[in-house]
């Protein structure tokens, strides 16, 4: 029986393939995977670009001279974010392990501290950043009181801490439990007090299975760094508002949300290798 | 199984692209349509009302920020009214006053125009707009212009300095001045390129979200001074917004560029040259300047800092 | 012979589940006593109560005469003179077996890190682990690890040694080396309380047996007398059950 003439073109078209992708299943699936993405990428350019407001959206987000123009303002001020995120983020790691550790304390004569540290992370888990921002920004200087600082930036660096240590702690308080009581009972059954078997033993097991999420709560304060602009600070995103209210283009926001993308997206690549990491290590 | 599935998707392929392609036929055709009917009716004035292209037939849609504030605009928010500080539809404060007399060249009753909220940062972008003009104290640049068409000048403005009683900044005479000053402006506004391009402070300025803020600021003594426009630097100072403030001066343009104000229209929409001719109009006999003189006359005298 | 360990009618519950109900018990220094009994019978809650793990609700507990429940008692340094060694091994997964074992002598007794690596390195090389020192825990085989932790409480020079089912949790072909270095231990004079299934292991090593039945000591002698003549129902039927088991 001969093949009929499409059957002789697949059969053709498979040899092609099964020469570029591999024989077998892998091949076909790897195949198969290209193809899939290819159209559905294609597909939805074509939806896009064919669709009737194209040329306007594109003249008023990607405009490349705009883009040109704005960039370089836009990243010497994303130093201001870069600033404040690495600043706040030491404080933040630091800060955050005393509220766990001080939630871990076991015992009775220890309830005040694990009273406060309870309700410190539920009051700034609670509280909106935007506000305590505005609060502590505008309401602290205005209290004239001499020896505090005026610095806008200096008080959202401080409303960052105050918030995201409560996150972070809880975080923290995750991995301490996560780490099983027994550890403990054998540190302390060396003779080794709290403390010594909380840093040495339990702490060390703990940080590093939440570094994932840790890092997770580092990409979300990057972006929240432009929140200090309320304070009036020009910031990568102000400064992009101020470009496109310039120009009436938008095309300076594209910009600053790659400058942003080009920072997280390693991080979140990097966190996704550690948790595979962590996965295969705990087998 | 996977040829199938293979054939599936190229067959999606097709005919997606074959569904967009006829969009693109079908509003092409409708654009030569229109185009053409226009070309029909060139004899015809094309700025009488009947044959005017509106967001809303019949009637004049007008887009300004809400809150309006004053100078202006004026009178109040009626019961009901969803605007603060005032409603635009009560005609009083100049740029109300402004439109309303436009409208009326272009045949408009005062019933026959509608107000809708555009917040600034939707004026200019792309698509279909929601108004048929938007007024509100927007400066006209050829950059700006790229994006949208404006109308001639209803206002020529200058850049004020606002600052509080009795500090250092309030007794400046000239723009040397303000070099050591901490200065604050409202984003979106071409405030802050005259401080970054005229004025050249040591220190960067500070932009706030609103005028609110920019106010906030200055009452609580984190900025220095705030540049703003001249009539609403007299505003902030008079109702008190500003608490103990004054307005220390007004800036010179900057070389050449007599800044000004003008009516934010979408792009070739040709309701602008309509609404030029009434604006010329409105110059040429006197009217444009008794608007003027009712909403901004006390907020001209303030010394000039050079 | 001094007296090394008294229990003296210690009882426990956990929330209303009595575990352990006024024991009476006594080690004399370099004597090696065996637990035997089901599970739930209250032989590591009777061990976690000696290092103070857990606390007692009755009783008093004295190490060589001193009483170490006492309120106001130091109890780091109590735990300090008590080495345990656990059914789950309970190894340190982040430090090396040799920082395994010099933890507590560094932090607890203070030691340099020298001195007790020289001293850890000495103890590891006497059971076979010298080679094992810079690996991590999970490269360790389950016998190895559970050598690993004796030499940890070793390496603290405890007074008494605790070891709590230790070989319950390994493979059967692995249990002969653990077994070996407690035989070790034994001869070498360590006062020892072991919690063990192993009867044949218990039989060899000890120079008493207690049977603990739902927790109290129900029968204690001699090896020869537990395991071949026990005098209570109880105690006779556990062993039947285990030599059903073919562990006997």
């Amino acid at each position: 029986m001969a093949l009929r003439e499409d059957e002789r073109a697949g059969s053709r078209i498979a040899g092609r393939a099964s020469r570029t992708f591999g024989r077998g299943t892998a091949g076909r699936s790897l195949l198969l995977a290209s193809l899939s993405t290819v159209v559905f990428f294609g597909v939805v350019v074509i939806l896009v670009v064919n669709s009737p407001g194209w040329e306007d959206v594109k003249a008023a987000f990607f405009y490349g001279p705009e883009f040109r123009e704005s960039f370089p303002d836009i990243l010497e001020k994303f130093w201001t974010n870069v600033k404040l995120f690495l600043l706040a983020e030491v404080f933040i790691l630091v800060w955050g392990l005393v509220l766990a550790v001080l939630r871990s304390l076991q015992g009775p004569v220890f309830f005040p501290l694990r009273l406060l540290s309870a309700a410190y992370t539920d009051v700034f888990r609670g509280i909106p950043t935007i506000l305590l921002i505005f609060l502590l920004g505008f309401g602290v200087p205005a209290l004239q009181i001499s020896g505090v600082p005026k610095s806008q930036f200096f008080w959202a660096t401080v409303s960052l801490v105050l918030v995201y240590s409560a996150y972070v702690a809880e975080v923290y308080r995750a991995g301490i439990d996560s780490v099983h009581p027994s550890q403990e009972a054998a540190a302390r059954s060396l003779g080794l007090n709290r403390f010594q078997s909380l840093r040495y033993v339990v702490l060390p097991q703990a940080i590093r299975r939440v570094v994932p999420p840790l890092l997770n709560d580092f990409i979300g304060l990057q972006k929240d760094t432009a929140l200090v602009a309320l304070l009036g600070v020009v910031e990568a995103f102000r400064q992009s508002q101020i470009e496109v209210a310039g120009s009436f283009n938008y095309t300076p926001y594209v910009a600053t949300a790659i400058i942003f993308l080009v920072l997280t997206i390693p991080l979140t690549r990097l966190t996704d290798y550690l948790i595979a990491r962590e996965r295969r290590q705990r087998r | 199984m996977q040829k199938i599935l293979a054939l599936l998707l190229v067959a999606l392929l097709a005919a997606v692209a074959a569904g967009c392609g006829g969009d693109d036929e079908s509003s092409t055709a409708t654009a030569t349509a229109e185009t053409g009917a226009a070309t029909t009716q060139a004899a015809a004035d094309e700025c009488a009302k009947g044959s005017l292209q509106l967001v809303s037939d019949g009637k004049l849609t007008v887009g300004t920020d809400n809150p309006a504030f004053p100078p202006w605009f004026g009178g109040g928010t009626p019961d009901g009214s969803d605007w603060e500080i005032n409603d635009p539809s009560t005609g009083e404060g100049f740029e109300s006053a402004v439109a309303y007399a436009v409208a009326e060249k272009l045949g408009f009753a005062d019933d026959e125009v509608e107000w809708v909220v555009v917040p600034f940062n939707n004026s200019f972008k792309p698509g279909e707009k929601s108004f048929d003009f938007d007024i509100n104290q927007i400066s006209v640049t050829d950059e700006r212009d790229r994006a949208v068409d404006f109308s001639d000048s209803y206002y020529d403005v200058n850049q004020a300095l606002v600052a509080l009683k009795g500090t250092e900044l309030a007794n400046a005479a000239s723009v040397d001045d303000l070099k050591s000053a901490q200065l604050g402006a409202q984003v979106g506004t071409t405030s802050l390129g005259y401080i970054n391009d005229q004025i050249q402070p040591d220190k960067e300025a500070r932009i706030y979200d609103t005028s609110n803020d920019v106010v906030a600021a200055l009452n609580g003594k984190q900025i220095d001074g705030i540049v703003v426009d001249l009539p609403t630097a007299f505003f902030l100072v008079g109702a008190e917004e500003v608490k103990n403030g004054v307005v220390v001066g007004q800036f010179p343009p900057a070389e050449g560029e007599q800044e000004h104000f003008g009516m934010l229209f979408a792009e070739g929409n040709p309701l602008r040259d309509c609404v030029n001719d009434a604006l010329a109009s409105l110059k040429d006999d006197g009217t444009l300047d008794a608007i003027q003189q009712e909403w901004l006359s006390e907020k001209t005298s303030a010394p000039v800092l050079e | 012979m001094a007296e090394q360990l008294r229990l003296e009618h210690v009882s426990k519950s956990f929330g209303d589940l009595p575990v352990l109900r006024g024991i009476d018990l006594a080690l004399e220094e370099h004597e090696v006593v065996c637990l035997i009994g089901a599970s739930g019978s209250g032989k590591s809650t009777l061990l976690r109560c000696v290092n103070l793990l857990e606390p007692v609700d009755e009783g008093r507990i004295l190490l060589r005469g001193e009483e170490v429940t006492a309120p106001g008692v130091d109890v780091n340094r109590t735990r300090r003179r008590i080495g345990i060694v656990f059914q789950a091994f309970n190894l340190f997964p982040h430090m090396t077996v040799l920082d395994n074992v010099t933890l507590g002598p560094r932090k607890a007794l203070r030691q340099s890190r020298a001195e007790a690596e020289t001293q850890g390195r000495e103890l590891l090389g006497r059971f076979g682990l010298a080679d094992r020192a810079r690996d991590y825990p999970d490269r360790l085989s389950g016998g190895q690890q559970q050598r690993v932790a004796i030499v940890r409480a070793l390496a603290m020079r405890p007074e008494l040694l605790l070891l709590d089912e230790v070989t319950s949790a390994l493979d059967p072909e692995l249990v002969a080396e653990v077994l070996n270095v407690i035989r070790e231990l034994a001869a070498g004079g360590m006062t020892m309380l072991i919690a063990t299934h192993e009867m044949g292991f218990a039989r060899d090593i000890a120079a008493r047996v207690c049977f603990l039945d739902d927790g109290s000591i129900l029968e204690q002698g001699p090896p020869e007398q537990i395991f071949s003549a026990p005098r209570e129902p109880r105690t006779q039927q556990f062993l039947q059950r285990i030599i059903e088991a073919g562990r006997l």
